[in-house]
């Protein structure tokens, strides 16, 4: 052993195959590719369409012109953007008070708030809409006064009011999530610091409540801002002749057959979201900044005056809610409104009415599960290339802007997209003059276009659950797995996704529920062949079967709660295995 | 491949001892030790001109660093010296810039983490919280497609070895912190890698564990005679543990020595104030043995600056010696006033103020027992002795 040699120093394998580091780079390029090809290329063809003809032919700025000189249609401007801004005062306003409730005083009953206040989540806005029309419309309990028993109220339902408590009730629970969240976050130390100096609960008020939740008013406004805006289903219900951009382009595109003027308004109501999504952006990256881990959670001190008067607001608005939620069941169970009030499921029997009855309800069952499911392991597998990945640095930004970017897409541009990049055959490449056979035209019209749709669209949410979920795990897990030669994905499989089986179910969910309410994104897209139930409930409308619509939105509310209340019981199984891990 | 032979790693002769204290990590190593060195033993691990940069940032530059088979090396350094970029390095967990890494003889500076040799502990253990002991420290050999009772066996050796026999069925949040450490010691050494690294392994231990680990953690290194690099900002950790320690600051290499030359030698006065607690005062040298602080001349050590030079002397306050009243000639003795006592437990230290070397303060060290017969309380003044032989003398960089 005295006798050691020098070693002689074995040169570097330069460039050795590194599998592991290729299925890494390979699997952040076909996520990236995803997103340019379901978000970046489908924009192209829909705001080159802006610029042509109704033949295809370049028109330059012809349609902003015809647009901005037709005053019909600058006058669904400013209805959308009076709907916009009056719904968001309201939604933003209520959904305070009723979160500083939750969230800031000792008031009775807050779980019982707590859920309830959020369920219109469950609820596609045009069903609360149908649910408005049997509150208020002609025929409505209200404006008969329960037929006859009281003194009817008439609200005038159709037009810029019915429009506005309808997104409200869409708007609402958005806000209240934000805004609790945003009043949980607060150091409980700033208010003892307020109190020993001797501060006024209203100076305390104004100079530590309204300051530190500042960036989660202004997420809440923005975001109540572009649903309002850009939200189809209830100014197609109870809009009446009052016109708002969303009604307009599916006028022009299903009633006029003119896609060109239907990319024209859709740039209207993709520039006014975009710009609020910038915002939002940059407002949320400060809010992020504010959040320490060492804040006290504030412990809110009984103050009777003020709980009950919350307990009060808050009974109300859930009151509301319920209501409308409970006349959409009601109307549905009912024989004929207003005539025979004897209950009868008839109205669940589709067969005599159009829409496509419970092959429509299969369709959108499998097509939220599927929308679930694929929707689920791409954005989580997304969010975990973006947050956990080495190398490629510049990809993962790049992944990381493009997964962020489909909430500035309002569902219907995103379809009336969809439309003109898949439908097409041919492709023409601009300022080339070449075409080329389109690959994906194969798509059109398929359970597949309908589920990559709606998966784009709601996917910027789920993304950044995701990797907000990720952001909680231990960063060293990886490097460790490299040090015992354990590839990435071994690791991600049994270590990653079963610590992040909780954000992984809430994503899951989160598509299923939107793919069974949503219409917008899908309106243009679905094919005759594959009716959905949601769209149905427009269509039943347009033909006056609103007992119908009123039966399939029950329908649809209460699978979308049946998966939520699985998805509780499910996961508290899930909570009672992990127990060992989860807490000492 | 003497270096994964355990029982030859105290056998042979401490490389320690051949390596002498660098004053300069940019100056030619000692040519003469290197070449002893190499005679007796090839390194395990060789660090060759690391640079590592961020953009404008440097944060590592002139990194020379050989590490011999079943040493225990620490990086000991400030937050922000870089110690922890060079762990990583080594680990290829991060990539370097410029200059090589080798280890057992094959560069591997450009490997993935995955085709390197070596177990790693994080700081926060990185233990999987949904895996249990037993499968955490299995996690590698599994991987490995091993059979089951092969893998059965290992890991009840594993727990064994780190005290935790019986213990495998538990999960990470169910043990204490010195457990699940133990468990990330166990899981790091599970594939007998030829390399430890523990990045700053103890620092979210309460002070009582942390004393206890470090000393178990040390016996175990010594006796699997695994090569280990450590990263620490706790200098008695570090001297404690270590064969070596490499004393690191900015993004450079200070000192590399053993504990105790690192101590007793600090090569500059970065290191002598980082590792234990120093008394620096500012004076001017008179001849190539004496420095003049105020109106104090004192004898040194010989040296090489230059007379006229501003320096700082420096000496640790427990090597100041307290002048009894039997008067023995002794050089170097002032009389002191008492600005303060300060209990520390195990004995006192004083706060001084020198007469004669214009008022600057001084910290000295004396244990109970001496506290007692002196009646510490009530003192006003005393006489010192800064002995000669441990008073080093750093030339002031011009600021």
């Amino acid at each position: 052993m005295t006798t050691t040699t020098r070693h002689p120093i074995v040169a570097p394998r330069a460039k050795a195959f590194d599998l592991e580091a290729w299925v890494m780079r390979s699997l952040l390029g076909l996520g990236a590719l995803w997103l340019v090809v379901g978000v970046v290329l489908p924009l192209f063809p829909m705001v080159g369409r802006s610029f042509q003809n109704t033949n295809g032919e370049w028109a330059g700025l012809a349609n902003y012109g015809q647009y901005l000189t037709t005053p019909s249609l600058v006058q669904s401007f400013l209805n959308s953007m009076g709907v916009a801004i009056t719904t968001t005062l309201f939604s933003v306003g209520l959904g305070f008070i009723y979160a500083y409730g939750l969230t800031r005083t000792a008031m009775k009953g807050k779980t019982f708030f707590r859920t309830l206040g959020l369920l219109s989540l469950y609820i596609p806005p045009l069903a609360n809409a149908i649910g408005l029309i049997y509150l208020f419309g002609n025929q409505g309990l209200v404006t008969t006064g329960l037929f006859g028993l009281l003194p009817g109220i008439n609200i005038n339902l159709y037009g810029f009011n019915g429009i506005v408590i309808g997104e409200f009730l869409y708007c609402f629970p958005q806000a209240v999530i934000l805004l609790v969240t945003a009043l949980n976050l607060t150091d409980a130390r700033l208010y003892e610091a307020a109190e020993v100096l001797g501060a006024s609960t209203l100076k305390t008020f104004f100079t530590v409540t309204l300051t530190s939740i500042k960036y989660g008013l202004m997420s809440a406004l923005f975001v109540c801002f572009i649903l309002a805006f850009t939200d189809f289903g209830v100014p197609k219900v109870v809009g009446g002749n009052f016109n708002v951009l969303a009604t307009d382009i599916y006028k022009q595109v299903i009633g006029q057959q003119n896609f060109s003027m239907g990319a024209t308004i859709s740039v209207f109501l993709l520039i006014p979201s975009v710009f609020m999504f910038g915002l939002d952006r940059i407002v949320q990256r400060r809010q992020n900044a504010l959040i320490s881990a060492k804040s006290v959670p504030l412990q809110p001190k009984p103050n009777p005056i003020l709980d009950w008067a919350m307990f009060g607001f808050c009974a109300l608005m859930v009151a509301f809610i319920f209501t409308v939620f409970g006349t959409i069941i009601l109307a549905s169970l009912v024989k004929v409104w207003p005539y025979d009030f004897s209950l009868s499921l008839k109205n669940y029997d589709f067969s005599s009415v159009g829409g496509g009855g419970y092959g429509a309800y299969w369709n959108s069952l499998r097509m939220a599960f599927y929308t679930a499911i694929f929707g689920t392991a791409i954005v989580f597998t997304g969010a975990y290339l973006v947050e956990k990945g080495r190398g490629l640095n510049w990809l993962r930004s790049l992944t990381y802007l493009l997964s962020t970017v489909p909430l500035a897409l309002p569902g219907l541009v995103l379809g009336l997209a969809y439309v003109f990049f898949f439908n097409n055959p041919i492709w023409r490449i601009p300022f080339t003059g070449l075409a080329i056979y389109n690959p994906l035209h194969w798509l059109y019209g398929t359970m597949a276009l309908l589920v990559m749709a709606n998966i784009i669209h709601f996917y910027t949410v789920c993304f950044l659950t995701g990797t907000t979920a990720l952001k909680q795990i231990d960063a060293e897990f990886e490097s460790v797995s490299a040090s015992m030669a354990v590839p990435f994905y071994k690791t991600f499989w049994r270590v990653t996704v079963p610590l992040s089986l909780p954000a992984i179910l809430e994503i899951g969910i989160y598509f299923f529920v939107n793919a069974m309410v949503t219409i917008s994104a899908i309106i243009f897209l679905y094919p005759a062949n594959l009716p959905l139930a949601a769209v149905a409930i427009v269509n039943m409308d347009d033909a006056g079967d609103i007992a119908a619509a009123a039966a399939m939105s029950t329908l649809i509310v209460l699978t979308s709660l049946g998966v939520r209340v699985m998805y509780s019981w499910l996961t508290k199984g899930l909570r009672q295995r992990s127990e060992a891990w989860l807490h000492r | 491949m003497t270096y994964s032979d355990p029982s030859a790693s105290q056998s042979l002769e401490d490389p320690s001892l051949v390596q002498e204290t660098q004053i300069q990590p940019s100056h030619a190593p000692g040519v003469a030790a290197e070449a002893a060195a190499r005679s007796l033993r090839q390194p395990y691990l060789q660090i060759e001109d690391i640079h590592k940069r961020f953009g404008n940032f440097v944060a590592l530059k002139d990194i020379f660093l050989n590490v011999y088979p079943g040493e225990f090396v620490c990086l000991l350094g400030p937050s922000g010296c870089g110690k922890t970029t060079l762990l990583r390095i080594i680990a290829g967990l991060e990539q370097h810039s410029q200059g090589r890494i080798i280890q057992g003889g094959q560069d591997v500076s450009h490997l993935p983490p995955s085709k390197r040799d070596f177990g790693i502990v994080f700081q926060s253990y990185a233990l999987f919280p949904n895996l249990t002991a037993h499968h955490n420290i299995a996690y590698g050999l599994q991987n490995k497609k091993l059979p089951k009772a092969e893998i059965q066996t290992r890991v009840g050796e594993l727990l064994d070895l780190v005290g935790l026999g019986g213990m495998g069925q538990k999960y990470p949040a169910q043990m204490s912190g010195g457990q699940q450490q133990r468990v990330a010691l166990a899981r790091a050494l599970a594939l007998s890698p030829g390399l430890l690294l523990l990045d700053e392994p103890l620092s979210a231990l309460d002070a009582q564990v942390r004393v206890k680990l470090r000393a178990e953690i040390a016996n175990l290194q010594r006796r699997l005679g695994v090569t280990t690099v450590m990263v620490t900002h706790d200098q008695a950790e570090a001297l404690a543990m270590a064969d070596r320690i490499v004393v690191m600051d900015k993004g450079y290499i200070a000192q590399i020595g053993t504990p105790h030359s690192v101590y007793q030698g600090p090569g500059s006065p970065f290191v002598a104030n980082f590792i234990g607690v120093m008394n620096f005062l500012d004076g001017m040298v008179e001849a190539k043995d004496m420095v003049r602080c105020g109106n104090l001349v004192l004898n040194t050590p010989s040296n090489t600056v230059p007379v006229g030079q501003r320096v700082s002397i420096a000496i640790r306050p427990e090597d100041i010696r307290v002048m009894d009243g039997a008067a023995t000639p002794a050089p170097n003795v002032a009389e002191a006033e008492v600005l303060g006592t300060e209990f520390l437990g195990s004995g006192y230290r004083l706060e001084l103020s020198v007469l004669g070397n214009a008022r600057q303060p001084m910290t000295l060290d004396i244990s109970s027992h001496r506290a007692r017969a002196m009646a510490i309380e009530t003192l006003e003044s005393l006489a010192i002795q800064l002995p000669p032989e441990m008073i080093r003398v750093f030339p002031k960089e011009a600021s």
